[in-house]
């Protein structure tokens, strides 16, 4: 009975949830979805993480290699992120070049890069103007089950938190750069840019962690990035319902709250890590 | 044709009397708009903030494919041609932002199972860019006759070092700044339509910035129906 009624009125099956302050799953309109996180599993990347919101499932590789500065600026890394949504997450997609949801995802994950500063590109340089390191951050989206970009950018803090360099010379005499896999050294990963997505509902109601049908059904979304100090990195706001500054004022703090948690479950990771 | 109409404004706001350090002295750039000046489209509009221009074209309610129709409300379509250069990622970031704003206030519902298509073509940029494009696409849709709930206007902003705003950023103000703030805002309630940034600031930044943008967007507002009724009142 309650099958029909959702195929068929699925907005007002979803209504009579939001009603009783909670949402299908369960779960209650300021409550995210079970997070799990798993680093260090790919052996052929440089770090790598694997995280579950939910359903949702990204996994992050992080390959470095070796590349001339640009001119502009020779003391100077890159870090190229990708964020690739195959047919295998979602009946929606299609194979072929990357369609417009996986290119703002990766301009999105672009702008945290750059906006959070979470690495120092001069870090990444070996020799101004003739070599520096480049990391290529590929995220693959396993399984699409709503709120990609808050999972995007956990896979890509903790992927970086897992990096390990090799240390590089060159070599006066011959110019070229050797490499000494023995000594191995973590990234210096700066800041913790903790991204919470909220969904709106009838221009009024705001909920935390969309999932897939959440996220069709709602008339707008709100990404906020913060770091540990409490400063916004991004506010990506697409269209959608408008919002006043009391209701944004709102997700701040929840924004807060969500940094607490992944920070602690990112140290208990680490930490277990360490200990291996 | 339409006699091309500029509307000059140029407005600047103080939003204290006393100095202070913080006290910002708003000012947009001189802005002008132009609607009707091409053929083919349903409806068209050049908009100029300073040195900023953008045109927009909008076709529509036409035809749909398919594959993209909606059953009950229409397709909206966002085009955006840099400059110079193919369309990359970035300017599909800038449409999906542009799209979204405008399936906000357009009535879709009233055209179901139609396509409505906004190009938008840089023609010069020196700042504040996508908030010329929302200037440019609202003001093509409605030269276009697209059913709309509320008008919306795009403003950009930009924190320097020291905590100062300034409004309407140019491209040298723009990368000397710490942050850079662009807001969609409604002309219903000044409510929040779209907001994109760059750069680290705090939430009571936050909060300034989109008050200030809040008194700046009824100056464009009020441009609005002042060059609609020039337009409308002649003919």
């Amino acid at each position: 009975m309650a099958a029909g009624f959702k195929t068929v009125e699925p907005l007002e099956y979803y209504r009579r949830f939001l009603k009783e302050n909670c949402r299908p799953d369960g779960r209650e309109l300021g409550e995210f979805r079970t997070t799990t996180v798993n680093i260090g599993s790919i052996s052929t990347a440089d770090g790598s993480a694997l995280v579950k919101l939910g359903n949702t499932t990204i996994v992050c590789g992080v390959k470095a290699e070796f590349a001339a500065p640009p001119l502009d600026a020779p003391d100077r890394g890159y870090v190229v992120p990708n964020v690739d949504l195959p047919p295998l997450c979602s009946s929606r997609f299609r194979t072929g070049p990357p369609g417009e949801e996986a290119q703002v995802a990766s301009q999105f994950i672009a702008d945290v890069i750059e906006n959070s500063q979470i690495i120092k590109k001069e870090d990444l340089c070996i020799s101004p103007g003739k070599l520096a390191w480049v990391l290529y951050c590929d995220l693959i989206c396993l399984d699409y089950d709503g709120n990609i970009l808050d999972a995007c950018t956990f896979a890509l803090l903790a992927a970086l938190k897992n990096v390990q360099l090799p240390e590089v010379t060159i070599n006066e005499e011959t110019a070229l750069a050797e490499v000494n896999l023995k000594k191995k050294s973590y990234l210096n990963v700066r800041t913790t840019p903790v991204a919470t997505s909220f969904a709106v509902f009838d221009d009024t109601l705001l909920i935390v962690d969309p999932t897939g049908e959440e996220e069709h059904l709602s008339t707008g979304t709100l990404t906020i990035v913060m770091d540990e100090e409490g400063k916004l990195c991004c506010l990506h706001k697409p269209g959608g319902s408008g919002l006043t500054g009391a209701k944004l004022q709102d997700c701040m703090s929840r924004a807060v709250t969500r940094h607490k948690e992944v920070n602690k479950l990112l140290d208990e990771v680490i930490q277990s890590m360490k200990h291996k | 044709m339409e006699v091309a109409k500029r509307a000059d404004a140029r407005l600047s706001t103080d939003t204290r009397t006393e100095s202070s350090p913080r006290s910002p002295v708003c000012s947009l750039r001189h802005f002008a708009c132009e609607q009707n000046l091409l053929s083919r489209p349903d409806g068209s509009a050049s908009f100029l903030q300073g040195d900023t221009s953008v045109l927009a074209g909008v076709y529509g309610p036409a035809e749909v494919k398919v594959s993209k129709e909606i059953f009950n409300k229409a397709t909206l379509e966002v085009i955006l041609r840099p400059k110079i250069g193919l369309p990359g990622v970035a300017e599909k970031s800038r449409e999906r932002l542009i799209r979204n704003t405008c399936e906000a206030v357009v009535l879709g519902g009233l055209h179901p199972r139609t396509s409505i298509t906004v190009v938008l073509q840089v023609v010069s940029d020196t700042g504040s860019l996508l908030a010329c494009c929302l200037n440019a696409a609202c003001m093509a849709l409605v030269d276009a006759g697209v059913p709309m709930r509320a008008l919306f206007c795009g403003v950009s902003c930009a924190l320097d070092s020291d905590g100062n705003l300034v409004l309407d950023p140019t491209t040298k103000q723009e990368k000397e700044a710490r942050a850079i703030l662009t807001f969609a805002l409604d002309s219903v309630e000044q409510k929040l339509l779209m907001s994109t940034t760059k750069g680290l600031y705090s939430d009571a930044e936050l909060q300034q910035c989109l008050a200030a943008a809040q008194a700046a967007s009824q100056h464009i507002f009020r441009f609005y129906r002042e060059s609609l009724q020039r337009r409308y009142s002649k003919s």
